[in-house]
């Protein structure tokens, strides 16, 4: 477990000491949610009414920004050759840089939602059930992730590729993501937000797994 | 496992077998397409157009069996290592997103003057536009490596991660109460549609399946000569080489 803490204090120092890398997300998250009431008009009942739906799409942009940059840096300095040789498995690294990823980019837009989310005017009474939702979605949008990013090590175009491999995953997360916290939505939030559990329990093993399956193939 | 393994043995079985395919697929496609369009009655509710039923529901039957044999193929390939798996599951994904394709567009002319619309973002139709974008993201990760040994191998891995969608597909009618309407032929406690469509449909859906396969080894087969060719053309090229350099 030792290892796990090294890898993932390691990939927190670094994005710190790399000057606010990890604030881009949130700060692109801000941005690009308030260019809808520019888009759509400011009369706060439709912004009230999209605002789950624009706050989602958000976040799944914004978790996809620094993906690309997961696993390169130490797949072009050999950093990710000794990772496969320590006795940590792969799959806990993966782990552990998909957590680092997280910190970085999911758990600052917990911290903005809110703040997004009432300035979209939405409803106060449902913001705990969305945080909730982002809370446990967005770590599954990291993981998801992590498997494309791992994937696209080395290929061409690799930005581009990892968002055209990893939104089709993450559409079911954006679907009971929405439905968990939307006032408007049909019956009880609160089982899409065991739905939402459910993939994150799903994924917590399954992407890992398929993640350093890839990233074996590129060190090959 | 490892007897079918052999590229060559592949290319000495498949030979005579191929004329058999296409006959018996030319042959089912004909008697279907006959049924279908001809013997098979109008609907009482939908007319003449639920003959667009007879492409559209095969097509979609196709895309799932497409996209499970592809994940099939994939884990082989990433197992065993199986040469021809792993050809086998890189020429499947074109067939697989063009029967994908065809399902979506047949859907979409159909539900046109049956319900009113093109497109609804109902739970069956948007997890098959998320098969489709499935099968372009397996074609774009496989062709975008230099190396086509480490692009074929993340594309079986994406396969297999993209697997998850097909019982979301089948199920997402019976899960989700919405526009399309709920299985009727493969259910619990048989079909609910009338034999007089359901017999042209099955032979539909076989004829597709047979076309499948055909194309399936068609391709199969082009690819490996493609890779003789250009295996050939190598030692051509180190062959002038040493001409040159000695």
């Amino acid at each position: 477990m030792s290892g796990f803490r090294a890898l993932l204090l390691r990939d927190l120092r670094l994005a710190f000491r790399q000057g606010g890398d990890g604030l881009m997300a949130v700060i692109f998250f801000v941005l690009a949610a308030l260019l809808f009431p520019f888009g759509l008009g400011p009369e706060p009942e439709a912004l009230a009414r999209d605002a789950v739906g624009i706050v989602w799409v958000m976040a799944l942009l914004a978790s996809l920004l620094a993906l690309d940059r997961l696993f390169q840096g130490d797949w072009e300095d050999g950093t990710l050759d000794l990772m496969a040789l320590s006795p940590l498995p792969l799959e806990l690294a993966v782990l552990a840089k998909a957590l680092a990823h997280w910190l970085l980019s999911g758990l600052p837009l917990l911290v903005a939602a809110p703040i997004v989310a009432s300035m979209l005017q939405f409803d106060a009474a449902s913001l705990p059930r969305l945080v909730l939702a982002l809370a446990l979605g967005t770590p599954t949008l990291s993981l998801l992730g992590a498997v494309g990013a791992a994937l696209t090590l080395g290929a061409r175009r690799a930005a581009v590729l990892v968002s055209l491999l990893v939104l089709p995953l993450e559409i079911p997360v954006l679907i009971f993501g929405v439905a968990a916290a939307d006032p408007a939505g049909i019956g009880d939030g609160l089982t899409h937000v065991m739905v939402l559990g459910a993939l994150l329990a799903l994924a917590l093993p399954l992407c890992p797994w398929a993640a350093a399956a890839a990233l074996r193939q590129a060190l090959e | 496992m490892h007897r079918f393994a052999n590229p060559a043995r592949f290319m000495r079985l498949s030979e005579p077998a191929l004329p058999w395919l296409a006959t018996a697929t030319a042959l089912l496609l004909g008697v279907g397409l006959v049924l279908a369009l001809f013997v098979a009655p109008p609907d009482y509710q939908q007319g003449e157009s639920v003959r667009i039923m007879f492409i559209h529901v095969p097509s979609a039957w196709m895309a799932m069996c497409a996209y499970t044999s592809l994940a099939a193929a994939s884990a082989c390939a990433l197992i065993w290592r199986h040469p021809l798996a792993e050809i086998a599951a890189e020429e499947t994904a074109p067939l697989g997103a063009t029967f994908t394709g065809l399902c979506l567009v047949s859907g979409s002319l159909w539900g046109q003057p049956m319900w009113g619309t093109w497109w609804a973002w109902d739970a069956r139709m948007t997890s098959v536009l998320v098969l489709f974008f499935l099968y372009l993201g397996y074609m774009a990760l496989s062709s975008a490596f230099d190396d086509p040994v480490r692009g074929r191998r993340a594309a079986a891995i994406l396969a297999l991660v993209g697997f998850v969608n097909v019982p979301i597909i089948k199920f997402s009618v019976d899960w989700w109460n919405t526009l399309h309407q709920p299985a009727s032929v493969l259910r619990m406690g048989g079909p609910t549609i009338d034999p007089s469509l359901l017999w042209p449909l099955l032979v539909m859906g076989l004829a597709f399946t047979l076309l499948f396969a055909t194309l399936l080894v068609v391709r199969m087969r082009a690819a490996l000569i493609e890779r003789k060719i250009r295996a050939l053309e190598v030692t051509q090229l180190e062959a002038a080489d040493s001409r040159v350099f000695g």
